[in-house]
């Protein structure tokens, strides 16, 4: 397997609606909810045309899980991964906090 | 393959009405779900909690699995000869006494959906947790991975087959990184797509460095002198040891940076190493090192404790 056929899941990648569709098992409708509850970022608008940062994809998928495990609408979808993502940013600052602390 | 008792997994008894059902799924669900708890095991447990739901919430499954019989967790049994028949839509009907001895006995219930239909199915998605070391994400990697992965068998019956999966980690992946791997999950069954294969990067705790996104922290220990005089010093980096000038006037803590001595980005460029001063005092002085330390402090004019303006002394 060479680097080309491993996607990273970065800023650096962009993913269409219809990929993101595809990957993360929720419907187009979904997911336009979802972005317009700012619960799944935008990347780039043009028109009617959503492109998204391949990092979405991670945060579609856990929307998909999280509506099939906990059975969960949209509107509560949207607030879950709003706090996810909190927790998720509030976890990374601690990582940083931690790397600076010396060991001893 | 080896019996599980879903009705212990979600802490009911057997008569439980699907109302009780749904209700311990939920209860045990926010306690366990991988993307809720970080509580060690929480992701094998909630497997378990999933697995019996889906099977429980079903009549027409629970009544399948109530018929196996109880029996001790974990014991290996075959399900008789006419359960496949009366339950399973006779997939099994005539095959050998081996039939189910690569199925998982939570895939035994899932291609219930399925039975009957024999049109294109897609392969399963497939996520897996990777720990690589810190000097495999600075110079890059390529992992092999033995995974038990669910893949439809001819006759579009789940079973879990071994696959080996290499995938290639360039350099600069971090703590939390993601990769899709298009295609290498579970294979899709007559002509439906191939699933995909998911990477949870992590980085393993290293002796010397500690990551942050593509940025490196080390505790460099200084002696006193060193710290109040200045020197220059060898300081060890993933890309071999580099000499670092340690300014005069540094105190404990203070941050000497390496610039694009940390991990590489994936697009170019590289994160800082961050080099931490740590003084540190000899544990036990000669009795000259103690002379010219009793005479630094009877000449030096240096308050360390100036900020606390007298109050404290």
């Amino acid at each position: 397997m060479t680097d080309k056929e491993v996607v990273w899941l970065d800023e650096h990648q962009v993913v269409s609606l219809a990929e993101l569709v595809e990957v993360s098992g929720l419907s187009e409708p979904e997911l336009l909810e979802l972005v317009n509850v700012g619960a799944i970022p935008v990347h780039e608008t043009r028109g009617a045309v959503y492109t998204f940062s391949a990092r979405v994809v991670t945060v579609a998928r856990t929307a998909c899980r999280l509506r099939d495990d906990f059975e969960l609408d949209m509107r509560g979808l949207g607030v879950a991964l709003r706090l996810l993502e909190r927790v998720t940013e509030l976890e990374r600052e601690i990582g940083q906090l931690r790397a600076q602390l010396p060991r001893v | 393959m080896k019996y599980a008792d879903y009705y212990a997994a979600l802490g009911i008894e057997r008569a439980a009405s699907p109302d009780e059902i749904k209700k311990a799924y939920r209860r045990l669900a926010q306690k366990h779900h991988p993307d809720v708890s970080k509580e060690a095991g929480a992701e094998d447990r909630f497997k378990e909690v999933a697995e019996a739901y889906q099977t429980l919430k079903d009549p027409e499954k629970r009544a399948a699995y109530d018929a196996l019989g109880r029996r001790p967790p974990g014991e290996e049994f075959q399900p008789p000869p006419d359960w496949s028949r009366q339950h399973a839509g006779g997939d099994a009907a005539g095959a050998s006494g081996n039939f189910y001895d690569d199925i998982d006995f939570g895939d035994l219930f899932q291609r219930f959906g399925a039975r009957g239909g024999r049109g294109q199915l897609p392969g399963q998605d497939f996520e897996v947790a990777v720990a690589i070391s810190i000097e495999d994400a600075y110079r890059g990697t390529t992992l092999e991975l033995n995974l038990s992965m669910p893949e439809y068998d001819a006759s579009g019956q789940l079973r879990r087959a071994p696959r080996t999966v290499k995938a290639r980690v360039a350099p600069g992946a971090v703590d939390g990184q993601r990769l899709r791997l298009p295609g290498k999950g579970g294979k899709g069954f007559n002509g439906g797509r191939d699933g995909d294969l998911y990477l949870d990067i992590s980085l393993k705790a290293h002796p010397l460095y500690r990551a942050t996104d593509h940025d490196l922290y080390l505790d460099l220990p200084i002696a006193p002198w060193e710290a109040a005089l200045g020197a220059t010093i060898e300081v060890p980096t993933l890309g071999g040891a580099v000499k670092l000038k340690v300014p005069a006037g540094t105190s404990a803590g203070q941050k000497l940076r390496l610039s694009g001595r940390g991990l590489p980005r994936p697009r170019g460029g590289a994160g800082d190493l961050f080099a931490v001063a740590q003084l540190v005092v000899p544990a036990q002085l000669t009795d000259r090192e103690r002379g010219i330390y009793e005479q630094l402090r009877d000449q030096s004019e240096f308050d360390p404790r100036r900020g606390f303006g007298g109050e404290a002394t």
